[in-house]
């Protein structure tokens, strides 16, 4: 039993806020509505008062509790080192398990009151259905699990037209392979940013690593974890675990800063105390962000040149989630003709948060537009980044700021230069 | 009830639905502030004004009705001078947040209370100017907040507090009257200073909703050094001594053996355990004095037993700053609840608050930090507990109880710059006497004479006079 099912484990966490505001000063939600409710020792409070039993599981609450990117910057900048993204997941939890999950479905499409969003309700719908839904194995396409929202968007890329697992044989072997690592390519890798999936696996080769993309693998479960069906994500973990133990590797790897969280942090919480719970422990620490792996091998720097100026954006997920920023620079930098433009705030939210652009995207495009601004302001032609998700959000940013939306993982800059070529936008290369 | 109704009928009807919060779950929100162990009490409302005008007809409404008003700011502040006493009005000034004017030929700036301190600094920086009060939440709390608080920072001792750089206002009273005082004019001495009476005033006098401040030329150059000191009395010694020789550094804060310890179990920041205080100093202004008076302050340092490190650059001034900004932090992981307190005494008294506060700690046996700006006199006790429990809590009280007496026998001030609010208003008279308590009763209600604003604050709860 961990804090996601007993809200009373977290109960330290609330009593450590000591409401000094600090937290004001980095919540991107609170420099756009500069409400208390909005900013984590508002939520906090809210949340203690929810277990103290001072206020009941409303609608609004729920509303105020799902209102978070849950980007962890106040965790950073908290005296007291309060950790508020445990807190908001748990009370989340919480609710849901007093009032079920279509409640909770109902509080989310009192969000979705907008008329532009009615088109496509019945497919949103459907993706709730999925949320409702316990995991059935034989389920593999989890797209519809996967950040709801995604169709909102003007500026989307496609889907691919071979997923990255049709693309490859399930075992990719190098000439004179060193090290084995299985591939955790997570939802947007596998079905949208195939050339993310697909770089991750030449870069690996070119340095010697096989590569193993498991088939029975699907979505890490995390959207369903964020709002508060534990069960369900519980089962995804475990099915995912099972999946991966039956192969033998080094290193698990992701390229996306919400599976490796998934894999290195929620995976053991929600196993804990379950049979799988030593195995869930034991296979988070081996897995590595393909940045953090690159840098552990040692890779091989590139020869050629490929003169680029890029813009590093730190994913939330991998910047605070993981501790993980000086690698991805360390990587960039050590390419030969790439030039590493700083932006302002580099590891400021995007403004993503999966479904929360979905319930809020008037506020997701505002914090969404400062990280604009900050790209605008560098003069990078290349947004270069370590998660799918941001890229995704950024590529939207960028497109409807009139700007050219080239943004790419740093894997793929790297592949670039291993194959010497110029660095392309992906979606032309999937579309 | 049915009143309660038609006031916030009219108050919607003046801020519009989104700007007039009401729903339990937001107003839950505005029922506290930074300060520790306060009781809550929910307002009937959150009133977010944009203008003057507004401000004016919401107070013109709450008159008629005799409801409370409670300003607010960023609710940062650490004596409870934001959480309403009962039903009433909190008024949140967070939306009135632009910077009115910046008359660079004159070194002012004229600012909404909305406001945040840091805003204002960067908005000023790129002309080479600098607002010099710096509290340690310079990047969270509003110039109305701070300016009703009067609030120091590390850069006290040099530069002063805030009422020393508020030049002019904008005032709306109880009823809804607006006035201005003061101005832009470095001289002015027309009339009573009513500027300086509303700094401080935490809310209770009026609401002030234009702040005309001055600025100054930030310093060229600046200095830091860390001394290290195996006893309390060279410390002491140092702090009087570098003022004996004539310079002022910008910053002169110590932290004692409590915060030493605590700071590096938290963060290894390198300072030795045993060491009985630590002296933090910077020196600032033209290169060539700063050069002088740095050498002023190294020496008097060593000549009395400090161990001095000084930082060439940037980064190691960081390095040397690592360890003072742990403190809070530090102690704030101790223990769930951080009691953070300002009793003020004269410079020279230091040696003694200190060692009284040992003692303090040992008779009460609570954990105290000491640590704060030494140069002013301007300790930060801090107490780490845990507001659940309640014996714990007792003894907690009985030694606050005891820290302020302390500091007024010292000839002391109960707060240097956190304010009275709800949380020091029973030491008042120990300050003032009955008489200087009641002065103060009179103003209050002069100008507020139904006492609606923010009542039960600084001066007590008092009758409403027709
Ligand atoms: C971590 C931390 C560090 C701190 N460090 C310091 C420090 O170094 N030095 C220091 O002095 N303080 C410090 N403080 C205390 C606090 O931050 C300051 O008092 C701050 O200036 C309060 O500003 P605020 O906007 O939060 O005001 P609030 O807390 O919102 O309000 C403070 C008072 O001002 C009144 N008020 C607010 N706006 C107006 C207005 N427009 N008109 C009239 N009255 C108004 C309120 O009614 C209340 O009485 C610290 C606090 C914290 C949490
Ligand atoms: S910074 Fe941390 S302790 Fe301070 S109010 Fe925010 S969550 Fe609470
Ligand atoms: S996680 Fe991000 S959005 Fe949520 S309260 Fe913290 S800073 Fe704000």
């Amino acid at each position: 039993m961990g804090y996601l099912e007993d809200l009373k484990l977290v109960e330290e966490e609330m009593a450590k806020c000591m409401k000094c505001g600090n937290c004001q000063a980095v919540c991107p939600l609170y420099k756009e509505t500069l409400r208390e409710a909005a900013v984590a020792r508002g939520k906090i409070q809210l949340a203690y008062a929810y277990l103290r039993g001072e206020i009941l599981a409303t609608h609004s609450l729920a509303e105020k509790l799902l209102f978070c990117l849950t980007c962890m910057a106040c965790v950073a900048n908290c005296p007291s080192g309060v950790r508020v993204d445990a807190v908001i997941l748990a009370a989340r939890a919480a609710m849901v398990r007093e009032k079920g999950l279509p409640w909770l479905k109902r509080v989310i499409f009192q969000g979705l009151k907008r008329p532009w969003l009615f088109d496509t309700a019945l497919k949103t719908g459907r993706h709730f259905q999925s949320l409702a839904l316990r995991y059935r194995p034989e389920i593999q396409r989890c797209n519809p699990r996967f950040p709801i929202g995604l169709e909102l968007r003007r500026v989307l890329p496609p889907l691919a037209k071979r997923t990255l697992k049709e693309e490859f044989p399930e075992v990719i072997r190098p000439v004179k392979p060193g090290a084995r690592v299985a591939f955790f390519t997570g939802c947007l890798e596998n079905y949208i940013y195939t050339d993310i999936g697909r770089a991750v696996v030449n870069v690996l080769l070119a340095n010697d690593v096989e590569v193993v993309i498991p088939r029975d693998q699907h979505c890490c479960g995390i959207p369903t974890l964020v709002h508060g069906d534990i069960p369900t994500a519980r089962e995804m973990a475990a099915s995912n675990l099972q999946t991966f133990q039956g192969y033998k590797f080094d290193y698990l790897v992701v390229a996306c800063a919400t599976c490796g969280e998934a894999w290195k942090h929620f995976y053991p919480q929600l196993l804990e105390g379950a049979p799988q719970g030593e195995a869930a422990r034991a296979l988070a620490g081996r897995t590595r962000d393909i940045n953090e792996l690159l840098m552990q091998i040692d890779f091989r720097q590139p020869a050629a040149a490929l003169p680029l100026q890029v813009t590093y954006h730190d994913p939330c997920h991998l910047v605070r989630g993981q501790g993980i920023s000086s690698d991805p620079r360390q990587i960039l930098r050590a390419i030969p003709g790439v030039e590493l433009v700083e932006m302002k705030n580099a590891d400021r939210c995007c403004g993503s948060a999966g479904s929360f652009s979905l319930t809020n995207y008037d506020m997701s495009m505002q914090v969404q537009a400062r990280k604009v601004a900050a790209i605008r302001d560098t003069g990078a032609g290349t947004v270069v980044t370590s998660c799918p998700a941001c890229r995704m959000q950024l590529e939207d940013g960028l497109a409807q700021a009139g700007l050219a939306p080239r943004v790419v993982h740093v894997v793929q800059v790297l592949e670039q230069a291993y194959a010497g070529q110029e660095v392309g936008s992906g979606r032309r290369e999937v579309g | 009830m049915a009143a309660q109704e038609d006031f916030l009928r009219e108050l919607q009807a003046i801020l519009s639905r989104e700007r007039l919060l009401t729903e339990p779950e937001e107003r839950w929100c505005y029922a506290f502030d930074a300060a520790a162990a306060q009781p809550k009490h929910l307002p009937l409302a959150v009133a977010l004004p944009q203008s003057t005008e507004e401000v004016a007809r919401i107070m013109q409404v709450a008159t008629r009705y005799r409801v409370p008003v409670y300003p607010r700011g960023a609710g940062t502040n650490l004596s409870g001078g934001v959480i309403p006493r009962e039903d009433g009005l909190v008024i949140s000034f967070v939306e009135m947040n632009k910077i009115l004017d910046l008359d660079i030929a004159n070194l002012t700036a004229t600012v909404q209370p909305g406001v945040v301190i840091q805003e204002l600094n960067d908005a000023v920086a790129p002309h080479g100017l600098i607002y010099p009060p710096d509290p340690g939440s310079v990047t969270t709390a509003t110039m109305g907040g701070s300016v009703a608080e009067s609030s120091g920072g590390l850069r006290g001792l040099k530069y002063g507090v805030t009422k020393d750089y508020v030049m002019g206002l904008e005032v709306v009273l109880a009823d809804g009257t607006v006035f201005h005082c003061g101005g832009k004019t470095v001289k002015n001495v027309s009339g009573y200073d009513l500027v300086k009476l509303f700094c401080g005033s935490e809310g209770t006098l009026g609401i002030m909703t234009a702040i005309t401040v001055r600025l100054i030329p930030a310093p060229e150059a600046r200095r830091s050094m860390l001394a290290i000191f195996d006893r309390l009395e060279g410390a002491a010694r140092t702090i009087n001594g570098i003022v004996a020789h004539k310079v002022i550094p910008a910053t002169m804060e110590i932290m004692d053996n409590v915060t030493i310890r605590t700071v590096e179990a938290y963060c290894q920041a390198g300072l030795p355990i045993e060491a009985a205080a630590v002296l933090l100093l910077e020196v600032d202004g033209i290169p060539a004095v700063v050069e002088k008076e740095a050498a002023i302050v190294e020496q008097v340092c060593r000549e009395n037993g400090g161990r001095v490190q000084i930082a060439r650059d940037d980064a190691e001034r960081e390095n040397l700053w690592t360890a003072r900004r742990a403190a809070l932090p530090a102690c704030a992981r101790l223990r769930p609840t951080t009691v953070l307190e300002d009793a003020t005494v004269p410079r020279s008294k230091i040696p003694e608050m200190l060692l009284a506060l040992d003692r303090i700690a040992q008779k009460y046996n609570v954990t105290v930090a000491t640590y704060g700006h030494a140069g002013d006199g301007n300790l930060h006790p801090t107490i780490t507990c845990d507001e659940r429990d309640g014996a714990e809590m007792e003894r907690v009280h009985r030694a606050v109880d005891e820290i302020f007496h302390t500091a007024i026998e010292l000839g002391g001030t109960l707060s240097g710059e956190h304010g009275i609010g709800v949380a020091k208003q029973k030491y008042m008279e120990l300050e003032f006497g009955a008489s200087g308590v009641a002065v103060m009763q009179r103003i209050k209600q002069a100008l507020d004479p139904l006492g609606i604003l923010n009542p039960g604050k600084l001066v007590g709860p008092l009758p409403a006079k027709e």
